[in-house]
């Protein structure tokens, strides 16, 4: 009867999933494995042609060579996406501990301004980094006003906009599971730690890092995974010049109409979270045994 | 056990009688902590000296000051005017790490990531003591505490009155010249509190260090201090041994804070009428002969309590207990003559 009523509630949930992530995904893997049509969409016959894709060029007489352009691509939006979530973990964490550090009433309204950018949408507000950065925009046109450069910087379309855009857009999904741990910490194991002779570094490193551990994991998953499969920032911010993986996939969709290698792309993407995932779930899970 | 077994145990047992001519550890001059611009005074007029190998109590009721006034002995706060000296030197810039005195929290604040061990060993690594000094002194530790065979638990594994002894043990290990325990008992239940009060006792004569408790117990700092003082509203009420405190109530609220008292006003007793006497109950008697009576009156309710008695007379508009050992035949509603040595009475002055 408890089991039954558990399954109940849960169903329209399972349901969902099941319907918009699971179905969805097998889709993906099943066009993976077909042949691309000229006008888009998918034909029989079965191959992997799309994977082989990946990392080998094929000539009209079937002949593979290695070309590692794709590979490139790849490994840059990793790259990416591991600077964000680096760069987030570095500027979050000082956030949430400010934010702890406040009384209750200013905690909530500090919180609230965390998540404020979450009301406007992510097209817009991405849109407006393109207003703040070009060569006419409000940052160079400061600072020629000021005098202190006589041409615009080239601030917009590079990596660095790029990265900037990601860490914007990602920072508050780091600083939320952060700040949640760290509410949690027991202030007087802070000062029993001072008062056992940390200095400010070796509290940090011997009681606030290992114990808030839960939390930057939770976030560096959160900033991690939407980074890797980006595609909005790095197009209006980079300005398609350097393709990411994210972009890649959207291509294949459109412009390339070979739906097979986008969802091979999207399944690889996809298994690379995943990884992700249960790496850091073992981890935690072999840290919860030694605790 | 009651105030007057806890004080009894205190004189009659294996005391150490206090070195001669004790030199202050610590010394508290005209502190005071004033709160929210100056509308709370939390705490006033504050001038306490605690001495070398001391077991001293700060006590009294919540909100008296007595933790604001150990925080600062620690160097997590810092009093608005006053000084504090540790052993001849000026603390008060100085940061609680910078200060060879350690805390036992309240809740024991320990680190819950860390085994048993590295919990003791935390603050010798931050000291930066070598691994061999540092594995030599955590066994020792252990051993005073007796936890040896816990030495790789985590803390969620052990039993309330084992983490307070690692807490102890902590704390104890970087050899501080005081060791500050707030309120440390008092997460525990009543069997193991008191065990655990014989044990501190017993920790503090074999180490020699000075410890300094706060406690809202007067049992417990009764039975447990070499000195103490008790502490209300912010000020010191008064400072001496537990004899002192509980013969010789310096006032109306140490008189009543320790122990049972009774307050008579010196008019029912054909004295000045602006004098109380305190009388502790157990020192009243029923006076067999008419010419001893002091107080005469009414006996309203008679309680067995085992050992003792405890009966309440109404005498000229106030009740006056007096427990009595074994169990007393007295019907209520008889009149009844009460009677009690002379050194009994301390007279308090307002």
């Amino acid at each position: 009867m408890r089991l039954k009523t558990t399954l109940l509630l849960l169903l329209p949930a399972i349901g969902l999933i099941f319907l918009f992530m699971v179905i969805p995904m097998l889709i993906s893997l099943l066009y993976s494995f077909m042949t691309a049509n000229v006008y888009g969409g998918v034909t029989m016959p079965l191959t992997v042609d799309a994977y082989v894709q990946m990392l080998f060029d094929q000539d009209f007489s079937g002949n593979l060579t290695f070309m590692p352009d794709y590979l490139w691509i790849m490994l840059r939006s990793f790259y990416l996406a591991v600077a964000t979530t680096v760069l987030s973990l570095a500027l979050g964490f000082p956030v949430a501990w400010y934010i702890m550090c406040q009384s209750p009433a200013r905690r909530t309204l500090l919180l609230t301004l965390v998540t404020l950018p979450f009301w406007i949408n992510t097209l817009i507000r991405t849109y407006c980094w393109i207003l703040l950065l070009r060569d006419s925009g409000l940052v160079n046109g400061f600072l020629q006003y000021l005098g202190l450069i006589d041409h615009p910087l080239p601030l917009l379309y590079n990596q660095p906009a790029v990265l900037l855009g990601l860490v914007y857009t990602f920072l508050p999904f780091m600083v939320l599971p952060i700040y949640a741990t760290l509410e949690r910490l027991d202030p007087r194991l802070v000062e029993a730690a001072y008062d056992l002779y940390a200095s400010r570094w070796r509290l940090f490193r011997r009681v606030i890092w290992p114990l808030t551990k839960p939390g930057i994991a939770a976030g560096t998953v959160l900033v991690f995974a939407p980074a890797l499969g980006s595609f909005l920032q790095p197009d209006m911010l980079g300005g398609g010049k350097q393709l990411l993986i994210g972009s890649l996939i959207e291509m294949q969709f459109t412009s390339s109409r070979n739906w097979p290698f986008g969802s091979a792309l999207a399944i690889l993407v996809t298994a690379a979270v995943i990884l992700a995932l249960i790496l850091q779930s073992r981890r935690t899970k072999a840290m919860e045994a030694r605790a | 056990m009651n105030v007057a077994d806890a004080v009894m145990l205190s004189v009659s047992g294996d005391r150490t009688l206090p070195e001669p001519a004790p030199k202050p550890l610590i010394e508290i001059s005209d502190v005071e902590k004033i709160f929210g611009g100056g509308e709370i005074r939390a705490l006033s007029d504050i001038n306490i000296a605690i001495n070398e190998c001391e077991f001293f109590t700060l006590l009294g009721p919540s909100g008296c000051g007595k933790t604001t006034l150990l925080r600062m002995i620690a160097g997590f706060e810092h009093p608005s005017s006053g000084n504090i000296m540790l052993a001849g030197k000026d603390v008060l810039s100085l940061p609680p790490r910078a200060r060879s005195v350690n805390m036992v929290f309240q809740n024991y604040a320990l680190f819950p990531h860390l085994s048993v061990a590295q919990n003791i060993a935390f603050g010798l690594e931050m000291l930066n003591w070598s691994k061999f000094e540092i594995s030599e002194r955590v066994a020792e530790v252990l051993a005073l505490v007796r936890l040896e065979s816990f030495r790789s638990r985590k803390p969620a594994q052990l039993s309330g009155g084992q983490q307070q002894r690692v807490a102890l043990a902590r704390a104890l290990a970087p050899r501080p010249q005081v060791l500050l325990l707030d309120e440390p008992l008092s997460a525990l239940d009543l069997k193991l509190r008191k065990e655990m009060q014989f044990e501190l006792k017993q920790l503090q004569r074999e180490t020699g260090v000075t410890f300094v408790l706060v406690t809202h117990d007067q049992e417990e700092a009764l039975a447990m201090s070499d000195r103490l003082v008790v502490m209300s509203a912010g000020r010191v009420q008064q400072l001496g041994t537990p004899q002192e405190i509980y013969g010789k109530p310096a006032n109306r609220f140490v008189a009543d804070f320790i122990g049972e008292a009774n307050l008579i006003p010196g008019g029912l007793l054909g004295r000045r009428r602006d004098v109380t006497l305190s009388i502790r109950p157990e020192r009243i008697e029923i006076a067999t002969v008419s010419s001893f009576v002091k107080l005469y009156g009414v006996l309203k309710a008679a309680t067995f309590l085992g050992a003792d008695t405890l009966m309440e007379i109404e005498a000229g508009g106030i009740v006056v207990r007096a427990r009595l050992r074994g169990a007393q035949m007295a019907a209520p509603g008889s009149e009844i003559g009460l009677c009690w040595p002379d050194d009994a009475e301390w007279e308090l002055r307002e």
